[in-house]
């Protein structure tokens, strides 16, 4: 991002200098065209059943049935809005797309039948392949837990995954849910032994073949 | 009028001029026109051939109308744009030049080349290619004239809301005859079900019921009501016509619309009324509404005892109790016998019936009994009908109008022209499961709302929740109910934003509730319209951003308890609101009537994809459909609100008045015609004509086309194993050299 | 009647939704369902799976799909996924191949060729609720009914995932079946408008607040209902509503008291006259009980 420096502007007379910073600051919500990226949109709708993000009327639907809605920075009209603008660096660090719930119900509400659910996936991936999504949500790290372990394994085991994920985000969760996790053993309803399925090479075919 | 059989050997010194068009740089930025010129030179028999930027322009036609007068040329080809577009310019042109002006052909070098070719290089090819394959064909084209046929000066407009009033009144001011059929008990469609207009809010009640009573005592004007079009044939100018009068059971001529056949019926009382879009209930027999045009009452036949029972049933109310319970008893014995069939056992108890209440019908009951055993069952069970229940309906009506036995009856008529005016229906909000409609009670549609704001609605004017006396206290309305979604209508139906502003306005007015708008866009595109925006931003009504996601009723707050929740995004502001209301108004889209599509068969026309009927143009004939003499007036065509509809059907009017006031019809000449001597008598092309215009000749057993219903499609000549059909401006000679021009430049 | 049977990660016999499994077979048994279980099956490429790469996600749940046809070769191959997220998913790849025949369609059939399938796309996947009330039918589910559930007050909880966006057996907005399913059964089914609002999913192990929140709105809204127990048909939402319970209680401040959360399998079962054991009732966090006296008190009031 490139703006001019504060002191290349000279106030009459004599200002605060914490105001002068303040009002500096203000800046940054004024939009320059030149850091926007012209072919995000482009970009975005080339995912499959994506460039129907151009149908999209600003209606709001979406946002106002979203149940993540409220948890949300911009709300899913906002990030079509915003894709279609180009405001790529928003979008893509935004933690908005990762915590879509992946509910559909934008989906089948969008009077224009966009897929938002699907661009959603679409900003997820995006992020991950230019290392733009938030470093510190455990969202994105639990699924790469769940990727690792199904891409290995054929089949994917929650109790590793989630053990895995918190010692990745924050060590102190697994004890602080030490006793949920007794609770389900007692019931049968946690294992840690991984399940794998027998024609691994097989399955490793298809996916190394259809990899974007 | 020229003998189609004679073939003229007229080019036998063919001077053909090719004129190729610019068009701006429509054609010519695809086109290298100058090379196109230059190649048309070489071609046979073409003695001038040159270019201009706008060949439709006056200084263009006057190219072609010098040549010709100078005697350069007597065959013109213009190089230019869809014969649709331009045909009739350029032949004006030929024959104000002088010669026949089907001597001239166009060569479509715009949609057909410069508008579809990616290069340059291949869209020139094929520009010669057309040019070439003109100028082969003009040299075999035979001198035409045009027919003319009368038109028969009455006009039948059908459906009799705004648009239908409008049109016929206009047309019988004009001194023409206008049958104006409606399919419902009476006119005034939908406009007579609203309370206020926007933006001016005057009653519409107020403007619309003068009109309803001028098209009742209009002399040039016969209304029918509750009837249909049944069956249309013909063509522009003679169009014969059958109009069904559906089964009313009231003879309309006599009805006087007194009610006293309302007050006197007994049938069942809570059958939803459709005009009050079900809010409130009626009778079997009812005046849809009191100022009902013609002011005549209608039997339902889905309700009425004598249809659903056999008859009334003895009224055994203590209302009317002049029947002793024992008689009671006796007629109720009696009703079952006959429902039974024995007629023993009836005539028996009947006997009993007459003993004790001797004011029955004594005659009647012998004269059934004669019947019953001269054997004549169906008549004597006719009679004895009457012994048994007399219908109250019938014993009150003063003129004797009730008749229960009424058939449908079918009127033919003659008109040159037909306007059809058959509006629209709502949509229906059950349609949107998300906002609840039906599932909670206090969700409205918003025709609903205007019946309730009507001051002769159901509440007299009051606006109450589904309880009925419940004032609200928090409105709110949702746009777009049914438009701009691909789940039910792409399209937008245009009026809801104003109707929805007015229903604001209506509700602030008399309940003083809080009212809320859920809106995606605000369209008041309209004289005055935008000003009724602002005055409702004054008004302190609510606008709200953002298509409502869902009604519900769910609970966050104490606020919300008891209430159903809007939940939507206010766009503008970034937030999504929850907003409890007594009351949701659905502003429901506009959608083509359920039958749209049995209408366009019947009258020949077209439909757009959604199901509204199509114009011919959507600028320059707005109202003029794809088949001669039928014009659209109002709804029918796409969504619309008054002011327009009543334009519309202004527009309608005056069409229909221009076809019919000059008394005679132009038609083409490309209409087929059949070689006597090639013609075998085979009749295909008799039941494959879809005008129903070629019949067989009783005498010489060969077929005939009428040219008068020919529409020159070219069916019978594909079809004729003989080759005997053939069609004027397509004969074989003319469509092989045409073929032969392309064949050989390629 | 038979049907081949996806187990998914989270119903398998090992994983939280393992009472789902146990009463939905013997529910099946019951009902004289024959099931075989789908060979080699993997993972259906889930939501997770699908955010880092879906192409791979396809290709996963495609995998499923062509088992399925290689398995039933002679016939059209229902595969039951009693899991909604794989119901979903594997529908969703289904669309995905036959929509974006370019970007989806042509690469996964490749790819599937090069593993040695042949994908014609004629699996249906099923879902046990549809294949209940739409294929075995809710008379004949009646005529097994012996205890009926008189007086239980059940709220039906579908989910978002079962009825949206590519299922076709119910409305999206507001479905019936289960209602149907509970009222055939004997039980009164509550009308409530969150029957198909989510539960916070996967929100719950990572972004717990927000997941609690939503859990929290649905457990509250059919408890002010009066709903005696929720049933639900997805092993997600089962775990959120009913194991966080206490969280959302000690977060609410009391806000929610204990709430009963079935597969509704179970309910199925128990009406049936199952053993409890069968249907795994000792898993759950909250313990059903359901007694006829309840009815009386009931018509009391």
């Amino acid at each position: 991002m490139q703006q001019e420096t504060p002191k290349q502007i000279r106030f009459v007379g004599k200002l605060d200098p914490d105001f002068v910073q303040k009002m500096w600051r203000g800046w940054k919500k004024v939009k320059f065209e030149e850091e926007m990226d012209p072919q995000f949109a482009e970009k975005v709708a080339s995912y499959p059943g994506c460039n129907t993000l151009f149908d999209c009327i600003q209606c709001g639907t979406c946002s106002g049935i979203c149940p993540m809605g409220s948890f949300m920075e911009y709300a899913p009209r906002k990030i079509v809005g915003m894709i279609r603008a180009g405001f790529k660096g928003e979008v893509l660090t935004s933690y908005t797309t990762w915590l879509c719930a992946s509910c559909y119900a934008c989906t089948v509400e969008c009077p224009k039948n966009i897929k938002i659910t699907d661009i959603m996936y679409a900003l997820k991936q995006l992020a991950i392949k230019e290392h733009m999504h938030p470093r510190r949500l455990p969202i994105p790290v639990l699924a790469r837990q769940f990727f690792e372990i199904v891409k290995k394994f054929g089949r994917n085991n929650e109790g590793k995954v989630v053990i895995n994920m918190y010692f990745r985000t924050n060590p102190l969760l697994p004890l602080r849910n030490l006793i949920m996790g007794i609770k389900l053993y007692l019931r049968g309803r946690i294992a840690f032994t991984q399940d794998k399925i027998q024609n691994i090479p097989q399955l490793t075919k298809i996916l190394n073949t259809v990899k974007m | 009028m020229k003998d189609q059989h004679v073939h003229h050997f007229e080019h036998t010194d063919v001077k053909v001029g090719v004129y190729v068009c610019h068009c701006g740089i429509n054609i010519a930025s695809k086109v290298n026109v100058h090379e196109v010129v230059e190649f048309a030179k070489n071609l046979p028999n073409v003695t001038v051939a040159t270019e201009y930027k706008f060949m439709c322009s006056d200084a263009g036609q006057d190219i072609i109308v010098q040549d010709i007068r100078s005697g350069k040329v007597n065959r013109v080809i213009v190089a230019s744009c869809s014969p649709l577009m331009h045909e009739i310019t350029f032949r004006n042109a030929t024959q104000h030049g002088g010669i026949n002006p089907y001597f001239f052909q166009m060569a479509n070098i715009r949609e057909h080349v410069s508008w579809v070719t990616a290069e340059k290089e291949d869209a020139t090819v094929k520009a010669k290619a057309l040019v070439a394959a003109a100028v082969h064909r003009v040299s075999k084209h035979t001198s035409l004239e045009k027919k003319y046929f009368p038109v028969n000066p009455n006009v039948l407009v059908v459906g009799g809301g705004i648009a239908g009033i409008q049109a016929a009144l206009t047309i019988a001011n004009a001194g023409k005859k206008v049958y104006l059929v409606e399919r419902e008990p009476t006119i005034g469609g939908h406009m007579a079900k609203f309370d206020k207009t926007f933006p001016t809010l005057d009653c519409a009640a107020c403007i619309l019921t003068p009109k309803m009573s001028q098209v009742r005592s209009h002399p040039n004007i016969t209304l029918w009501t509750y009837a249909e079009v049944e069956n249309v044939s013909g063509y522009v100018g003679n169009f014969t016509v059958q109009v069904k009068h559906k089964k009313r059971y009231i003879n309309a001529d006599t009805c006087i619309g007194c009610k006293a056949c309302v007050d006197a019926c007994i049938g069942p009382e809570n059958i939803p009324d459709e005009f009050n879009e079900g809010l409130s209930y009626r009778k079997p027999v009812y005046m849809p509404f009191p100022q009902a045009t013609p002011s005549v009452v209608i039997i339902d036949e889905n309700s009425c005892y004598h249809f659903t029972k056999g008859g009334c049933p003895p009224d055994f109310s203590s209302k009317n109790g002049h029947l002793s319970p024992q008689l009671q008893s006796l007629l109720r014995r009696a009703n079952e016998c006959f429902e039974l069939r024995d007629f023993q056992e009836t005539l028996k108890l009947t006997k009993e019936i007459l003993k004790s209440s001797p004011e029955h019908q004594e005659t009647l009951f012998l004269h059934a009994q004669t019947l019953y055993q001269l054997g004549m069952i169906n008549e004597a069970t006719e009679v004895m009908r009457n012994v048994m229940v007399k219908e109250r309906c019938v014993a009150a009506c003063p003129k004797g109008s009730v008749d229960l036995y009424q058939t449908e009856a079918i009127s033919e008529i003659q008109v040159g022209a037909i306007i059809i005016a058959t509006g629209f229906k709502t949509f229906q909000g059950e349609r949107t499961t998300q906002y609840g409609y039906k599932r909670y009670p206090n969700v409205f549609t918003s025709l609903e709302i205007e019946r309730l704001v009507n001051a002769s609605g159901p509440t007299g004017g009051e606006i109450v929740l589904r309880d009925g006396k419940t004032k609200p206290k928090s409105v709110a309305i949702l746009h777009c109910v049914g438009s701009r979604d691909l789940h039910s209508n792409r399209y937008c139906s245009r009026v809801c934003c104003m109707y929805s502003l007015k229903l604001a306005h209506l509700i602030k007015e008399r309940t003083g509730a809080e009212v809320y708008n859920f809106y995606i866009d605000m369209r008041t595109p309209g004289k005055g319209y935008e000003e009724f925006y602002e005055k409702l931003c004054h008004e302190n009504v609510h606008f709200i951003r953002g298509r409502a996601a869902e009604v519900t009723d769910w609970v966050l707050s104490k606020a919300e308890l008891g209430k159903l929740v809007v939940r939507a995004e206010d766009t503008l502001l970034g937030m999504v609101r929850r907003v409890p209301v007594d009351m949701v108004v659905l502003s429901v889209g506009l959608e083509p009537q359920t039958d749209a599509e049995e209408v366009r068969r019947k009258f020949n026309i077209s439909c757009s994809k959604e199901g509204w009927f199509l114009e011919r143009h959507p600028k320059l004939a707005p109202v003029n459909t794809f088949t001669d003499g039928i014009f659209l007036a109002g709804a029918c065509q796409g969504p619309k609100d008054i002011p327009d509809t009543v334009a519309q059907a202004g527009a309608a009017a005056a069409e229909a008045l221009a076809l019919i006031d000059i008394g005679y019809v132009e038609m083409e000449p490309n209409t087929a015609f059949i070689t006597e001597e090639n013609c075998s008598g085979c009749r295909i092309c008799v039941a494959l004509c879809p005008y129903t215009a070629i019949t067989t000749d009783p005498v010489k057993l060969i077929s005939v086309v009428n040219p008068a219903l020919c529409k020159g499609c070219g069916t019978c000549v594909a079809a004729c194993p003989s080759g005997a059909a053939q069609q004027n401006l397509f004969t074989d000679e003319q469509i092989f050299e045409e073929i032969e021009g392309v064949l050989e430049y390629v | 009647m038979s049907y081949l049977y996806y187990p998914g990660c989270c119903c398998s016999m090992k994983a939280s939704g393992k009472a789902y499994e146990e009463s939905l077979m013997a529910v099946l048994k019951k009902l004289g369902v024959t099931l075989e279980e789908l060979k080699d099956w993997n993972c259906c490429g889930a939501t997770m799976y699908m955010a880092i790469d879906q192409m791979q996600a396809f290709g996963m749940a495609s995998r499923n799909l062509a088992l399925a046809e290689q398995q039933c070769p002679n016939k059209t191959p229902e595969l039951m996924a009693p899991c909604s997220a794989c119901y979903v998913v594997m529908n969703k790849t289904k669309h995905f191949i036959e929509d974006y025949k370019e970007q989806v369609g042509t690469p996964i059939r490749n790819a599937l060729k090069e593993a040695g399938f042949t994908y014609t796309g004629k699996t249906k996947v099923r879902h046990p609720l549809d294949i209940l009330v739409n294929d075995i039918g809710l008379d004949k589910i009646r005529q097994h009914v012996k205890k009926p559930l008189k007086g239980l007050k059940v709220a039906s909880y579908y989910g978002c995932l079962l009825v949206r966006p590519y299922s076709e057996f119910d409305d999206v907005h507001y479905p019936r079946s289960m209602d149907n399913l509970m009222e055939a059964l004997g039980a009164s089914s509550l009308e409530w408008p969150l029957k198909t609002r989510c539960c916070g999913g996967s929100m719950t192990g990572t972004v717990e607040d927000a997941g609690l929140r939503l859990s929290y709105i649905i457990l509250n809204e059919a408890e002010r209902r009066g709903a005696d127990v929720v049933v639900t048909a997805c092993p997600f939402c089962q775990t959120n509503l009913e194991c966080f319970q206490q969280r959302i209680q000690r977060k609410s401040k009391g806000g929610i008291s204990d709430l009963p959360i079935l597969f509704f399998t179970q309910l199925v079962g128990y009406a049936m006259g199952i053993p409890e054991r069968e249907l795994g009732f000792h898993r759950l966090f909250v313990p059903f009980h359901f007694s006829p006296k309840q009815v009386v008190t009931e018509g009391v009031e």
